[in-house]
């Protein structure tokens, strides 16, 4: 996905000289292909992100548009304050872009475990929340961002993710995509769970339950629309994604509850407590059911429940 | 090119005389402003009174009827608490209506107790401390390497010198050789909750900066000359940030709020006001 962004974001900037990245002294072999090309609008700014994200204010405050570039946490919780008063309150081109969205540096403990990045970033004003699911959806997202009058968050996987979307999948600020329709279930997925949930909903076809699979890929704006149409015409509704809670699955239920939709609900997600082992992102995300498995086994429960009678 | 008479140079009538007047009064705002919405911070605007008439009516090349000017000075006001004497400033200046001021802190009005953005003139809220620098920082980055002609101000606090958002901007202005910024620290030695020598002491400040390759200079800041001759002088070297430390008395003016961090938080009472109005020598 870092891949995707890199390119798209050095084929934007061919075209668009307003367009700077800023880096927080991380981005070895990846940022060298905009850095390169455009050096008079690349910035190493240290390891400082306070002061990154002051500088790409004040750089968006004179007309840039600007991407800031770290990992993990590292680019929104030290400089928290400075996302919410310089760039969120004065509504600034500001686009924040965190590579190893989720527990993609699983290894490296908790310091570096993204998992709790949406809630944060979702509970400030004029903010764009993103995460997509694979190339596609980061290539054409970042596309979506850098012309969006106003400030972003995009929570990147790392390297390596297949592609899952169809070449010419079409991508909207705050639509969700339809990757499968079904009528048992609707399956909601938020950024790099999508490939797990293909691979769940192939198995529960298998078995006779056929899920509709949506991936959703912008926190904010929310496709409400899609997900009230999911709870009227599959009636159960399962939520995956790689952070704790405050994400998708309490973005859904708060939809689900304001529209007086009761139904089969069950947000499958990391739980509000620290990975203190040491993994991979695949043995991490399976510990807490975010695997095939773990997909399978709560979109059958969730089949099982008795529906609700929509209430509206 | 952009018109001279939006240069403070040529506001030749602007003596050392009618800049100290000018400080004066905006003293008398900003003490009537906190009086009638029970506010806070007088002795925070009071210190910077002069350092603000000099640059609104000698520095900074801006122009009220063109607030969004493209070239333009950036003048931003790190320490944002001491919102009613640069509102006061503004108004003044001719950035909005000076009846206006009445209206500080009061419902529903956009003179929040704390410099908000959306009011004509004002370049960035701010509120909590240590961001301005950062963000002054990025504006005069993007004028270099743009090659645009705007200065970029920043005032901030000595208390603000705490915050380590502050030193992250100290390092990294020189390494980009921005000498088209210029930070001016109030330095009245008092912060929010004690005197800086007890609570953080920066001495020694002057040597600090020029251990991390700012041009300093050190100033009088109730001395109106030396207040524009330095402010004029910059970039005092080619390549270098310029750092101006104005040596302040906070609650300046006002014999009876002078030095006391209690001003920090007081809001005067009407005899108070009357007293005040009749050592800074104005009436409003
Ligand atoms: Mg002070």
């Amino acid at each position: 996905m870092r891949t995707a962004f890199i390119n798209q974001l050095c084929t934007l900037a061919d075209t668009d000289e307003h367009i700077w990245l800023i880096c927080g002294d991380l981005g070895y072999s990846v940022l060298e292909a905009f850095a390169d090309r455009f050096p008079s609008r690349y910035l190493n700014a240290g390891v400082a992100e306070q002061n990154m994200t002051g500088v790409a204010a004040g750089l968006a405050l004179v007309g840039k548009t600007v991407f800031t570039y770290s990992i993990a946490n590292f680019p929104i919780m030290r400089c928290l304050e400075q996302i919410r008063n310089d760039v969120c309150y004065h509504n600034l081109n500001v686009k924040i872009v965190s590579v190893g969205g989720g527990l993609a540096y699983g290894s490296h403990g908790y310091t570096h475990h993204a998992v709790e990045d949406l809630a944060i970033m979702n509970a400030l004003p004029n903010l764009i929340v993103a995460a997509p699911a694979d190339p596609i959806e980061a290539r054409a997202i970042t596309t979506i961002l850098a012309s969006h009058q106003g400030p972003a968050y995009l929570r990147l996987g790392k390297a390596g993710e297949p592609v899952l979307h169809a070449a010419g999948t079409k991508v909207e600020l705050g639509r969700a995509i339809q990757v499968a329709d079904g009528s048992d279930v609707t399956i909601i997925s938020i950024g790099g769970m999508l490939g797990t949930v293909l691979k769940a909903s192939d198995e529960l076809r298998l078995q006779g339950i056929h899920p509709r699979i949506l991936s959703m890929p912008f926190l904010t704006p929310l496709d409400t629309a899609a997900i009230l149409d999911a709870a009227e015409e599959t009636g159960a509704i399962l939520t995956v994604e790689e952070h704790g809670p405050g994400g998708i699955g309490t973005a859904v239920a708060e939809t689900l509850a304001i529209h007086g939709h009761a139904l089969a609900f069950h947000p499958l997600r990391l739980a509000k407590s620290p990975i203190k082992v040491s993994g991979t992102q695949e043995e991490l995300r399976s510990a807490q059911g975010l695997s095939v498995e773990g997909i399978v086994q709560a979109a059958e429960l969730l089949c099982r429940r008795p529906h609700s009678a929509v209430i509206r | 090119m952009s018109p001279t008479h939006r240069y403070g140079s040529d506001l030749g009538m602007n003596t050392v005389e009618r800049l100290s007047a000018f400080a004066q009064t905006l003293r008398a705002h900003a003490v009537r402003m906190v009086h009638r919405s029970r506010a806070s911070h007088l002795g925070s605007c009071l210190s910077m009174a002069d350092i603000l008439a000099c640059l609104y009516w000698n520095t900074l090349r801006i122009d009220p009827e063109h607030p969004n000017w493209q070239d333009r000075d950036r003048f931003i006001l790190s320490k944002g608490h001491g919102a009613a004497i640069i509102y006061a400033a503004l108004a003044e200046r001719g950035f909005f209506p000076v009846g206006e001021l009445k209206t500080y802190c009061e419902s529903g009005s956009r003179l929040t107790g704390h410099i908000t953005s959306g009011v004509p003139g004002v370049e960035l809220s701010s509120g909590s401390l240590g961001h301005g620098l950062p963000v002054g920082c990025g504006m005069a980055l993007g004028a270099k390497r743009g090659n645009l002609p705007f200065r970029t101000v920043v005032l901030c606090s000595d208390g603000e010198l705490d915050e380590g958002s502050n030193w992250e901007a100290i390092l990294f202005a020189p390494q980009h050789e921005l000498d088209n910024l210029l930070l001016i620290v109030d330095f009245n030695k008092i912060q929010s909750f004690g005197r800086v020598k007890e609570v953080l002491d920066l001495d020694p400040l002057a040597d600090k900066f020029r251990a991390f390759r700012w041009a300093v200079r050190e100033v009088d800041g109730h001395n109106m000359q030396q207040l524009a001759d330095t402010f004029a002088a910059v970039p005092f070297e080619q390549g270098r940030p310029s750092v101006v430390i104005a040596h302040t008395v906070k609650g300046k003016g006002v014999s009876f709020m002078e030095d006391q961090l209690a001003w920090h938080y007081k809001t005067p009472s009407a005899e108070q006001v009357e007293a005040a109005m009749r050592e800074l020598g104005v009436d409003l």
